[in-house]
């Protein structure tokens, strides 16, 4: 699988057009947001708390109102995975994970086999009879995802779902995510604040200015699928890690400068290309 | 020797850490405490009645006396069954209603801010009226046999209910109303997969509460309505006004038995529907 060459194929799951969002108190949330995602795309979404990111999935799932522009998907095949895990405590994992099946009322048997197969595929075999209260984090994540899995949702939302969870959990869910990526080709569109979290399981990263959000850089990350661990320790991960991270000092400029910081971006070169860091972002960030 | 010694040690450490669920070892300080407490408790008592002037004692009879001559004459026993039995039946029917109409009560606020805006301060209100004072109102309404006893009931009752219930149902996060909201659940069903199961633990809290409380509602409804058959509460009273201490006191002691099997009823239910999935015990 080689995703940016399948990607201009293959029609959007998932379009923005000149997405805004102005909450009733006046604050500007998301602004001219314009972007889609693919069926086997997973683009990462990274920038300052509260510049709107997580709107932006609201808006997409229809949580939320949209206050201008447009957003093209559809509404019936959609996974939304939260930071908190929101498993229904008095539920068995069994029980919690058979629930979107049993609200969207498929069959007694449907239900059974379709929790069945997403716990197997998660890892939780065994666990089926537990309740949420003795299972670590990394495994209510495990069952969240288990959840949404059932419905085979074209589109996965991820809104910072390892924001919890300690660095080796989160890797190792990094990795099982990946896999169920490669292996059911969705449309995925990941919320986090982690760059090596962002580069590591996308096929694009875009980084988000903060409030009113805007995207202001987009870097396509080349790496095949499946992948493995190692690449964190790559040249080439470094290089585009580095990238992300000075366009994410650019999308904190306007923090920085209501605290009277003045110093600018430190760029990163590219030590094969010799190219300057940030030259993968869009031409004046969108505009 | 020294061998001996290792095995000994290895085989001391295995039976400490082998067993999944441990053994439940005598609990000296949990079960010793209490009793001394109440050892003290009845010389206290032996010798408090002592100080009391001798017309006065019958107040306080010798302890075991309340067992030969309360517990033990076969009239006052018959009395006592049959008038605990009526408050049962005036406690499990007050409480029946109060938590069918209190439960819907507060279901039916939770749908709305307005409705709960609109009613609650009178049920705060409800709340706040000693039932002294309308006592007699109630009797000329409802005349002054079992169903005054039952209202009593009902009235003193129904406010852990409707609290408890509305405060659960309105406690439930946000991140799980959008969950279910994504999958485009409605009103009723949000209410019995979520607010309800969710709201539980807070139920069952105001389901305990108003228990005990049932048990005192009907026994202040006897003393209140005396036509037709006595209740504890209208047999202690002929008793000790008849200077009848130890019967008195088994009345006494009944009740609160009566009491605390209500309570434990409530708290075993909760053990067994919330404590084996809720995080947080109360």
């Amino acid at each position: 699988m080689s995703p940016p060459s399948v990607k201009s194929a293959v029609p959007p799951a998932l379009t923005f057009s000149d997405l805004s969002k102005v909450f009733p108190d006046g604050t500007h949330a998301v602004e001219e947001a314009s972007f889609s995602v693919s069926p086997g795309e997973f683009v990462s979404i990274i920038g300052p708390s509260g510049c709107g990111k997580s709107t932006l999935l609201k808006m997409a799932s229809g949580l939320t109102d949209i206050s201008g522009g447009t957003i093209d998907v559809d509404r019936n095949s959609i996974g939304y995975v939260f930071q908190d895990a929101t498993l229904l405590p008095w539920r068995t994992v069994q029980k919690n994970v058979e629930l979107f099946a049993e609200l969207h009322k498929r069959p007694a048997g449907d239900i059974k086999r379709l929790a069945a197969e997403a716990i197997e595929l998660v890892g939780l075999k065994g666990f089926e009879n537990k309740y949420p209260k003795s299972l670590s984090g990394g495994m209510k994540m495990r069952a969240s995802l288990a959840r949404s899995l059932t419905l085979s949702p074209k589109v996965f939302l991820f809104d910072e779902p390892f924001g919890a969870i300690d660095e080796i959990t989160r890797d190792r869910l990094n990795t099982e995510l990946m896999q169920l990526f490669v292996r059911n080709k969705f449309a995925g569109l990941f919320i986090t604040h982690s760059i090596s979290e962002a580069v590591y399981l996308s096929t694009r990263v875009l980084v988000m200015s903060a409030r009113p959000g805007r995207i202001i850089a987009e870097f396509e990350v080349p790496f095949e699928y499946p992948r493995t661990q190692s690449i964190r320790y790559t040249p080439e991960f470094a290089v585009i890690t580095g990238q992300v991270n000075d366009a994410l000092h650019e999308a904190y400029a306007p923090i920085r400068k209501a605290f009277g910081d003045t110093q600018t971006s430190g760029q990163t070169t590219d030590p094969i290309t010799g190219r300057l860091g940030a030259s993968n972002r869009l031409p004046g960030g969108k505009r | 020797m020294t061998t001996q010694l290792v095995n000994d040690i290895f085989i001391e450490q295995a039976a400490v850490t082998a067993p999944q669920t441990p053994k439940k070892r005598f609990d000296a300080i949990g079960v010793l405490g209490p009793l001394t407490v109440f050892g003290l408790f009845l010389a206290l008592w032996y010798g408090g009645r002592l100080l009391l002037k001798p017309y006065k004692r019958f107040v306080l009879p010798p302890p075991h006396r309340i067992f030969t001559q309360g517990f033990g004459d076969k009239i006052v026993r018959e009395k006592i069954l049959a008038a605990t039995w009526l408050d049962v039946q005036v406690a499990v029917v007050g409480l029946g209603i109060a938590i069918i109409l209190g439960m819907f009560i507060a279901i039916v606020m939770a749908q709305s801010r307005t409705l709960e805006r609109s009613f609650y301060p009178y049920f705060v209100a409800l709340q706040a009226i000693p039932i002294l004072t309308i006592s007699p109102l109630i009797g000329s309404i409802l005349g002054y046999a079992k169903s005054p006893r039952i209202f009593v009931t009902v009235i003193i009752t129904i406010f852990p209910i409707i609290a408890n219930t509305l405060f659960g149902l309105r406690g439930v996060e946000d991140g799980y109303h959008d969950l279910f909201t994504l999958h485009g659940v409605g009103r009723w069903r949000r209410l019995l997969t979520l607010q309800l199961p969710a709201a539980s633990p807070s139920i069952f809290t105001g389901f305990r509460i108003s228990a005990g409380l049932a048990v005192i509602g009907a026994i202040v409804g006897d003393v209140f309505y005396r036509q037709g058959d006595a209740g504890l509460g209208l047999l202690v009273d002929v008793y000790n006004s008849r200077l009848r201490g130890p019967a008195t006191w088994a009345c006494i002691i009944t009740a609160a038995a009566l009491g605390l099997i209500f309570f434990g009823f409530f708290s075993v239910l909760k053990g067994k529907f919330v404590d084996v999935w809720n995080e947080t015990k109360s």
